[in-house]
């Protein structure tokens, strides 16, 4: 209570009148501790009992870096054994308190669980590969660069949301971002144009979305399913007619340059990751932070959020909702338009068709994994884009899991972690729902 | 129109400060959608530093009255002047510029917003770079709240509020802007008599620091005991306006067209076996809440045993729970020793179970399908309406029309859309579906909500038949006023659990007290002291003075009652109706 609420000795007795209405707290269900015993199970079988004997190196500096750590190696089968019964540990723990004191484990149980798990399946998918050696930095790294298009794509979405509009055209965005680089990078000759164009044609197709969704009233889901196959024809079409006459002309972008900052750069590990970035990659820093302060502490994004959740609110004390949407929808377009540059701008040197890969639809996941807030939204896309990245380096180094099998982890930790795991999250109350004036 | 709202701090004097009154005119408002007009050439005039009460029946169209001045809605025709001027708002905003302030009857507030951040929207105070400053608005929240011993913590989220409090925060809103004149949109509608009670003594309080207040309302109780005067408004025109002093029988004739009656004429309760049992009942929502908690009780035939509460605390699930709507459902409910537990919603109803849920529109009826065709939505699929599988549309019109004359409702047709109906009527269709077979249990959820005066006393005749007629039956109301006009027993829910069940007769405030969880013998004893207390003078100010600090469990000693009559112990107090009380 603040300092000038009365206290109730102070002379307003008002019994009962703090509670709410409604009913008693939320019980505890056994959902989580069964779910961590069942994983905790599988740890030990397979990362411990038949784990493999080899032992699991990881290499943690690379070459430029200014000091080398050295690599570190493990044993596979005994560490696998340690920490799966760790693991089996933790599950106890949660189980035990919900049986015996019907409460929910404190929050670092499933946190501490995650980052255990994670290694236990690390060592063992190493430990039993053909070259039982990787490199940490080159993991993280290459993760942070997978990650970089979807975290674009979640942060055009929190944009969106926020404002109480649904962007299922994330997907199209990035698409439409891509092609439009690479096709001006390439005319021009100058990236930083390609850049540019690649916004203004990410917020083309959301000008289209906010128009039939707001304007017009058209379903947001429907509108957006229908953009996606409309930029991902287009742009298929474009690629095959116009690229592919003269792919030295049309098809061949100038890339963006790799800014490495001096000494900083060199630092072990986070060195590459935040200082050795192209100028895509430090505008996503800047963006993430950027819209976490901008919806948070301004007075723009106060309304933003009143918007999303309360349109009719926000109407009554003189907000335009319909125009404070159509701004933002617009310019979360422009952000994942941004994303998609870095396709053809910085990852590959030219444009294909659905170079986008589906990572809209991930960025979708990774925004609700992160709860619509900015900062949430970039550590679930750094989520996907690590197990992206995993997947692909597991498959070089050769393990005995079938490749076909790594290649569904993105997609596995997706609906792990959308579905069940966080537990449900909750949207803007007004996400979705078109406002109608009277 | 960002400036702090009074010259002078909460320490010094109301009467030193300077605060610009500001007279309110509506001059022949007239709003019309497509081809029903809502207003009528409305004039209404709002002195400065009045409290002005516009009264009329659900849907005689004040709500849309306000809108309009409100900046909401565009007038077809009139003008609105301020201080003789003409002014046009274009949104509310501009209403806001001028000093007018809303309240509305569904809290403009963003639940997952704080207090502060609730009021600051619209208005806000920046630091340089547009980052906001809620300080500021702190600041100003504490000041308003001192002044008016609101007690609202600026950091509280709304969703943790009780409504009691959001309405405060409602208020405080509307005066950080600087309001001059207030509306109060139905403002009573959600609250407990306690609620009530306090929000009255606050519009005193606002209207004596020179606020004008529009106050909407259909309870004549309470326009009776805040308003300076009253404009009567029926079928979007101006009727007349009134004196304070008016009978509630006079009042309610001017709004509702015709002489009504306010009491039911109703025969002492004659209670025979108890057929209906419901032992230790728990319904759990989805988000795992226990939303109905371990209720017990029994309905005797030919009783009416009505539930009262604030809305949201259980009574929805419970009737739902008893229908066969929710899957978590522990605990046992039993008709004529038949289990109803674990029964599908039609098996229920095939017991014998008549349901008039809460939401006609959404619950009751299809709007769309004929009055005819929701006639027997029940029984579509039974003899004599349906054969093998086709259906006897005749039969069904017969049935019909048979039933809509004994119900009174008011349709030239029979195979009218449902929707068309006005509410009373409309109610009148569900009711007459429900009570048109033989029922052991009838269950009737708010079957008065947005119904106009006429019909209710229609509707709670024929709840009253169908007690005398010897079927259990079971009301769940939030209007105080027909709890107790329809009750042989009440109970009391408050967070889903069961408070208590007491008699008829018992007093207002003691059942007040219950919905807000208090233990019927300590609100019994806390009533018994504000009584005597309140028996010493008509003055309710003086009478506050004179009240003994209480129990815990007592309200603010310092809120006059709201009732200012020199009641007798109110256990004594006869039924009123829904309308207000006659006797006055």
């Amino acid at each position: 209570m603040s300092t000038t609420a009365t206290s109730p000795v102070e002379g307003k007795p008002q019994p009962e009148k703090n509670h709410r209405p409604t009913v008693s707290a939320k019980p505890v269900t056994w959902k989580l501790p069964v779910t961590l015993a069942v994983l905790a199970t599988i740890a030990f079988i397979f990362f411990g009992l038949l784990g493999p004997q080899a032992n699991a190196k990881f290499g943690v500096s690379s070459s430029g870096d200014f000091f080398q750590l050295p690599a570190i190696e493990v044993p596979a089968f005994l560490s696998g054994m340690v920490l799966s019964l760790i693991l089996l540990v933790l599950a106890g723990y949660a189980l035990v308190l919900k049986a015996r004191a019907n409460r929910r484990p404190p929050r670092w149980v499933p946190a501490v669980f995650t980052v255990v798990f994670v290694v236990a399946f690390l060592i063992w998918v190493v430990g039993g590969a053909r070259t039982p050696s990787i490199s940490l930095a080159g993991l993280i790294a290459g993760s942070v660069t997978l990650a970089v298009p979807i975290v674009f794509g979640s942060l055009s979405g929190v944009l969106c949301e926020r404002a109480g509009v649904v962007n299922i055209a994330i997907e199209g965005q990035l698409l439409g971002g891509a092609f439009t680089a690479a096709l001006v990078a390439s005319l021009t000759h100058n990236p930083y144009l390609g850049l540019l164009a690649a916004a203004v044609a990410g917020a083309l197709v959301s000008v289209v979305l906010a128009v039939f969704s707001i304007k017009y009233v058209v379903n947001q889901i429907i509108v957006g399913v229908v953009l996606n196959v409309l930029v991902s024809g287009l742009t298929g079409f474009l690629f095959t007619t116009v690229m592919q006459s003269d792919p030295e002309k049309y098809n061949s972008p100038a890339e963006l340059p790799i800014i490495d900052i001096p000494v900083l750069s060199s630092i072990p590990v986070i060195g590459p990751i935040l200082f050795k970035q192209s100028v895509v990659g430090y505008l996503m820093y800047v963006a993430v932070i950027v819209i976490w302060v901008a919806l948070f502490k301004t007075k723009w994004g106060l309304r933003v959020r009143a918007v999303g959740e309360h349109p009719q609110a926000a109407d009554t004390l003189g907000i335009k909702v319909n125009a404070t949407r159509f701004w933002n929808v617009t310019l979360g377009g422009a952000v994942a338009g941004i994303g998609g540059s870095f396709f053809t701008l910085v990852a590959i040197d030219s444009f294909t068709k659905e170079i986008s890969g589906g990572r809209g639809f991930i960025a979708l996941a990774a925004m609700i994994l992160g709860r619509w807030n900015p900062i949430g939204a970039f550590f679930a896309a750094l989520l996907f884009g690590f197990a992206d990245n995993l997947q692909s380096i597991v498959t070089i180094i050769g393990t005995p899991v079938p490749s076909q099998f790594m290649a569904m982890l993105p997609y596995v930790v997706t609906v792990f972690a959308v579905a069940g795991l966080v537990g449900r999250s909750r949207p803007p109350a007004a996400d979705g729902i078109p406002y109608i004036k009277g | 129109m960002l400036q702090r709202p009074y010259a002078s701090g909460p320490s010094l004097p109301d009467t030193s400060r300077l605060v610009r009154v500001l007279k309110l005119e509506l001059k022949g408002i007239t709003k019309r959608f497509g081809s029903l007009v809502a207003n009528d050439h409305i004039d209404v005039v709002v002195e400065p530093g009045q409290i002005h009460c516009l009264l009329g029946e659900n849907g005689a169209g004040k709500s849309t009255l306000m809108n309009v001045l409100y900046g909401l809605y565009e007038p077809t025709e009139g003008e609105i002047l301020i201080d003789d001027k003409p002014v046009t708002f274009r949104g509310p905003g501009d209403a806001m510029a001028a000093g007018i302030g809303m309240v509305h009857q569904h809290f403009m507030l963003v639940p997952v917003f704080t207090v502060a951040e609730n009021v600051a929207l619209g208005a806000e105070t920046t630091k340089t770079g547009g980052f906001l400053d809620l300080d500021d608005t702190r600041r100003k929240i504490r000041e308003i709240s001192d002044r008016y011993g609101f007690d609202v913590d600026p950091d509280a989220l709304i969703e943790d509020l009780p409504v009691g409090v959001q309405q405060r925060v409602e208020i405080i809103k509307a005066l950080v802007r600087d309001a001059k004149v207030l509306i109060l949109d139905e403002p009573t509608a959600v609250l407990t008599p306690q609620d009530t009670d306090e929000l009255l003594d606050i519009m005193r309080q606002l209207k004596s620091h020179g606020t004008s207040i529009v106050f909407i309302s259909h309870k004549l109780r309470e326009v009776k005991a805040v308003s300076d005067t009253i404009t009567v408004i029926r079928r979007g025109k101006v009727v007349g306006s009134a004196d304070p002093g008016a009978s509630t029988t006079e009042l309610a004739s001017m709004m509702v067209g015709r002489a009504v009656s306010l009491t039911l004429d109703k025969a002492p309760a004659n209670p025979q076996e108890t057929t209906f049992e419901v032992k230790n009942l728990t319904v759990i929502a989805p988000n795992g809440q226990h939303v109905v908690d371990g209720i017990s009780f029994g309905i005797a035939r030919g009783e009416i045993l009505a539930v009262a509460g604030v809305q949201g605390n259980g009574q929805t699930e419970l009737t739902e729970a008893i229908l066969g709507l929710h899957e978590r459902v522990h605990g046992s409910i039993t008709l004529d020793g038949e289990e109803l537990v674990g029964r599908s919603v039609k098996e229920v109803l095939n017991a014998g179970v008549g349901f008039v849920p809460e939401d006609r529109s959404l619950d009751g009826l299809i709007g769309t399908f004929s009055i005819a065709e929701n006639l027997i939505l029940d029984r579509y699929d039974q003899a004599p309406f349906a054969k093998g599988i086709s259906m006897s549309p005749a039969k069904v019109l017969e049935n019909a029309k048979t039933r809509i004359a004994e119900f009174d409702v008011r349709t030239p047709s029979g195979s009218l859309a449902a929707g068309t109906l006005s509410g009373g009527n409309q109610q009148k269709v569900v009711m007459a579906r429900e009570l048109s077979r033989p029922l052991r249990l009838f269950i009737a959820s708010q079957p008065t909500r947005g119904v106009d005066v006429g019909s209710i006393e229609f509707l709670h005749k024929r709840i009253v038949a169908e007690r005398d007629h010897g079927t259990p039956v079971m009301i769940v109301s939030t209007e105080l006023d027909e709890v107790i006009e329809l009750a042989d027993r009440i109970a009391v829910l408050y967070k889903g659990r069961l408070v208590g069940i007491v008699p008829a007769g018992t007093g207002r405030d003691v059942l007040g007290l219950m919905m807000a969880g208090v233990s019927p013998d300590e609100a019994q004893a806390d009533a018994a002291g504000r009584h005597s207390a309140r028996s010493l003078s008509e003055n309710p100010a003086a009478n506050a003075a004179e009240n003994p600090a209480g129990t815990p469990a007592e309200k603010p000693a310092t809120k006059p009652a709201m009732n200012p009559a020199p009641a007798a112990p109110s256990v004594q107090e006869p039924g009123s109706g829904a309308v207000g009380d006659p006797h006055e």
